[in-house]
């Protein structure tokens, strides 16, 4: 069977499957009692050994398969939680992700059997359960004794009792069993009858579906498992079955379970099941979850059969897993660059709207067909700009895929260093752009291990210093104005300004005069620098000389920008800050030198109109004072190297605009409005520094630059 | 904006352009001063006439800012400022010419004139190691010789480069 057209979703549920094991192992490890967390990790891995068998992946799916049984084991209550089982149970996720990995690669799981881990792991298995391994023996040998009469009574049934002939079957369903079908396995379709004065049916019929699964594995169910628990069924309830054995044990198995007084099934084919396709169900993964945690599967494994008795307790207590079955989920996947398209289009919109809304004034409005005409171009905007929001948002996601794999990378390195830390993290449902959340995430996980690596003292400094012995590293993230703000932090011995200062003169960075006038901000920015590094020693983590200057241009490429606020002692702090949007702004346009700019809309606070006698020299720069504060003030002609073409005594139009807590005012010479501008880059050739973060093109056809207001601050 | 279509400039060039012998070359021959240069016509993704620059603050002084094409924002760069000559003159006859040495980096030379099409066989081309004239040798690859006498052949890796300074 072709399974490439799924690997898409494929790798997107994988790489969700293998993030709710991470994290509910964690859970599991700080507390190793809880049930959730043991029935959610095993579900994870089900589906996950379900998925990976049907696109054809054996070494995943039999990693899969004994990290599963553990997880059976555990939730049978067999074997109990450990460190060391983590411990494994980590190494075995690392591996399945490098399987994954290795897909997205290549579309091939590779040839990595890694075998160690599943020798580690059934050995936890053998000695967890102990003596799992006779029973093993044991259980074949009971179902070989077990009556192998009945013959042909499926034809005495007619067609009337085969309901199963009528059940519908789901892709994924009828797909796998067809691959059972290749593969050599039989697949009956069966209707169980319950005697209509039994009272616990639920239960009769997970004890058919146990009994069966010792030898086989239950495809699909109707009802849907999660009706049968709740007793939502008649009398009857149809099965196929995936084993190796002939269809006497199947019915010998259901008829072993009492107060059951009939089956009739049959074997099917592969054009047989064809005839039970349904149409795409509406909820086809909803109900491959519902089944297949009861479905416990027997494969041919011998590690499967180690624990027998550990599958009759999932099963029983499959009765008591969460309910709840998800509302049907109105979303639709879609390829990101889609989207890219869909956003230049936009663009591209929005442009043709500003040279129409160009033209439009200048026409003269005196008759009414153009009245009516600039009513149109209002509408226009006002669509435009709706549309383009709605873009926006659809291409929002929250940041926390970008963060969900931290609490487990400080576990680990909590691990390697020797430290004690713990991780919290706020506002992980801030939303940005599905481009910035893709890219976010290794800028951060640097800061992080900075922070674990360099930031935190070990437990024994820290308690002489009068602090907790567990360090904090904290990641907040937050919106603000047209900003996302990303702090990463800890509460460790803070950035030794002093020590960089003296690194910077070691290393002849700078003079040892200058470095000794630098201010300490100017010091801690140095540590930015390409080929800047402070680590004392090299380690796993970070110290090689690349670090804070590849974050730096990473959070730049990004159009955002990074500082850092530190206090000795204390602890550090990382401040991220981020667009919201890439692509589309609301701008004010300003005119200097004769020359157009426009100024992001987001990071204005006011526009002040200043007599030139206001302005005051302080340490020999320009500020004014505004309700208070002192606000430095930019002459934009200056630094843009536009001469003003002002009367130098008239007022000032400064606009003032804020970065954090920190304003400037920008003097212009005259402001033209507020558009909805398109950024675009310059390119690669040209380069302009920080102060122009990119060009956009007027109504006219003119091209006006971007002032980055954060750079000028 | 007004553009040039390539065909009407190979109607006025010299030779056979729908020939395309694998050691024949076609070259746009360009005015810049006094002297003519020329560019291979497969680096050259249009020619557009003068319009105007906008100017980009603090950068190196041979790029002269940069233009909208079709909606892109697209560096223009003076190529007698890169050789060192006097600043620019525009002139009715003053041509953008949009280069696509890196196909998603387009890349505007301003130059005095656009002339027309040559076909150089590669016989033909003398390869330039070390020359005797002043004028920057380094931006010439070679020279080829056609009927009207000699043309240089311009470097544009070494033009649009980054890694010689030029006259910043």
């Amino acid at each position: 069977m072709d399974v490439s057209q799924y690997l898409g979703v494929f790798l997107d549920e994988a790489h969700e499957h293998l993030q709710t094991l991470s994290d509910q192992l964690m859970v599991l490890e700080n507390d190793p009692e809880n049930e959730d967390s043991i029935n959610e990790i095993f579900r994870a891995a089900h589906s996950l050994k379900g998925m990976a068998g049907t696109m054809g992946y054996k070494r995943m799916q039999r990693l899969t398969h004994d990290t599963e049984d553990v997880f059976s084991a555990i939730r049978g209550g067999q074997m109990k939680v450990s460190g060391g089982l983590v411990d494994v149970l980590f190494q075995a996720l690392d591996a399945l992700e490098a399987y994954v990995d290795t897909i997205q690669n290549t579309s091939d799981e590779g040839t990595e059997d890694n075998e160690s881990i599943i020798v580690e792991l059934n050995k936890i298995l053998k000695e967890g359960t102990g003596g799992g391994g006779e029973e093993e023996k044991a259980a074949p040998a009971a179902e070989q004794a077990a009556p192998a009469e009945a013959a042909s009574e499926e034809a005495a049934g007619g067609d009337e009792k085969a309901l199963y002939k009528s059940v519908k079957l789901d892709e994924s369903q009828s797909s796998t069993m067809k691959d059972a079908i290749v593969a050599g396995k039989h697949v009956y379709g069966a209707t169980v009858y319950i005697d209509e004065a039994c009272l616990l049916k639920a239960a009769r019929a997970f004890l058919v579906f146990k009994a069966i699964e010792e030898f086989g594995d239950i495809a699909a169910v109707d009802p849907s498992s999660q009706d049968i628990e709740d007793e939502k069924f008649d009398f009857n309830f149809s099965m196929f079955v995936v084993t190796d054995e002939s269809f006497e044990k199947v019915e010998a198995a259901a008829k072993s379970v009492s107060e059951i007084v009939d089956i009739v099934g049959e074997e099917y084919t592969e054009s047989m099941l064809g005839a039970n396709e349904a149409e795409p169900a509406p909820e086809p993964e909803a109900v491959v979850e519902e089944v297949q945690p009861e479905a416990v599967v027997a494969a041919a494994a011998p590690a499967a059969k180690a624990a027998p008795a550990a599958k009759a307790a999932p099963a029983a207590k499959g009765g008591a897993k969460p309910a709840g079955k998800p509302v049907a989920n109105r979303t639709v996947r879609v390829d990101i660059e889609k989207l890219d398209v869909l956003m230049n289009l936009v663009s591209e919109l929005i442009i043709a709207k500003n040279s129409l809304v160009s033209a439009s004034s200048n026409m003269t409005s005196s008759n009414s067909s153009d009245n009516q005409f600039n009513e149109q171009i209002e509408y226009l905007e006002s669509v435009t700009t709706n549309l383009h929001e709605s873009v926006m948002k659809v291409r929002m996601v929250p940041i926390e895929s970008a963060l969900q794999k931290f609490p487990r990378m400080i576990r680990d390195l909590e691990k390697t260093l020797g430290k004690k830390m713990t991780l919290t993290i706020t506002g992980e449902e801030t939303e940005l752009d599905r481009t910035v959340v893709d890219e976010i995430g290794d800028p951060l996980m640097h800061l992080l291990r900075n922070s674990a690596d360099h930031g935190l003292e070990t437990p024994e400094v820290r308690t002489q210093e009068g602090k907790p012995d567990v360090g904090t590293i904290f990641v907040n993230a937050y919106q603000d104005g047209n900003n996302v703000i990303i702090e990463v932090g800890d509460d460790g011995k803070g950035i030794d300004v002093d020590a960089v200062r003296n690194k910077i003169i070691e290393r002849g960075y700078a003079s040892e005069e200058r470095a000794m006038q630098m201010t300490d901000k100017e010091v801690v920015d140095v540590l930015f620098d390409p080929g800047f590094s402070m680590a004392k020693q090299v380690t796993d983590l970070s110290g090689r000389g690349v670090g804070l200057d590849v974050v730096k241009s990473k959070i730049e490429a990004l159009g955002g920008d990074v500082e850092v606020k530190s206090k000795m002692g204390e602890g550090s702090t990382f401040i991220i800050r981020l667009p919201l949007t890439l692509a589309i702004i609301q701008a004010l346009m300003v005119i200097v030198g004769g020359e157009k700019y426009a100024i992001a809309l987001g990071n204005i606070q006011t526009i002040e109109d200043i007599p030139i006698s206001d302005i005051k020299l302080v340490e020999n720069k320009e500020v004014i004072q505004l309700r208070g504060t002192v606000i430095p003030i930019v002459r934009l002609s200056d630094i843009l190297d536009a001469p003003s073409k002002n009367d130098p005594n008239a007022n000032l139009v400064i606009v003032i605009v804020k970065k954090g807590d920190s304003l400037a005012g920008l003097v212009v010479d005259e402001l033209i409005g507020q558009q909805e501008i398109v950024i675009k880059s310059l390119g690669k050739y040209i380069n302009t520094g920080r102060m122009i973060s990119g060009a956009t093109i007027l109504g006219d056809g003119e091209v006006a630059l971007i002032l980055d207001s954060n750079a000028l601050i | 904006m007004a553009e040039e279509k390539n065909t009407q400039l190979i109607e006025a060039g010299t030779g056979l352009p729908a020939d395309h012998k694998e050691d024949i070359i076609q070259y746009i021959v360009i005015k810049v001063g006094n002297e003519q240069y020329g560019i291979d016509i497969k680096y050259i993704d249009n020619i557009v006439r003068m319009q105007n620059i906008t100017r980009v603050p603090k950068v190196q002084s041979f790029f002269k800012g940069v233009i909208n094409l079709r909606g892109e924002v697209i560096p223009v760069m003076s190529i007698r400022n890169k050789m060192g000559l006097e600043d620019d003159e525009i002139t009715n006859k003053s041509r953008i010419i949009i280069l696509k040495v890196d196909p998603s980096a387009l890349i505007g030379i301003l130059v005095d004139e656009v002339r027309h099409v040559v076909n150089i066989d590669s016989e033909n081309i003398e390869k330039v190691s070390h020359d005797n004239k002043s004028e920057a040798p380094s931006y010439i690859s070679g020279v080829g010789k056609v009927e009207e006498g000699l043309i240089s052949l311009l470097d544009l890796f070494v033009i649009i480069g980054e890694e010689k300074g030029g006259n910043d």
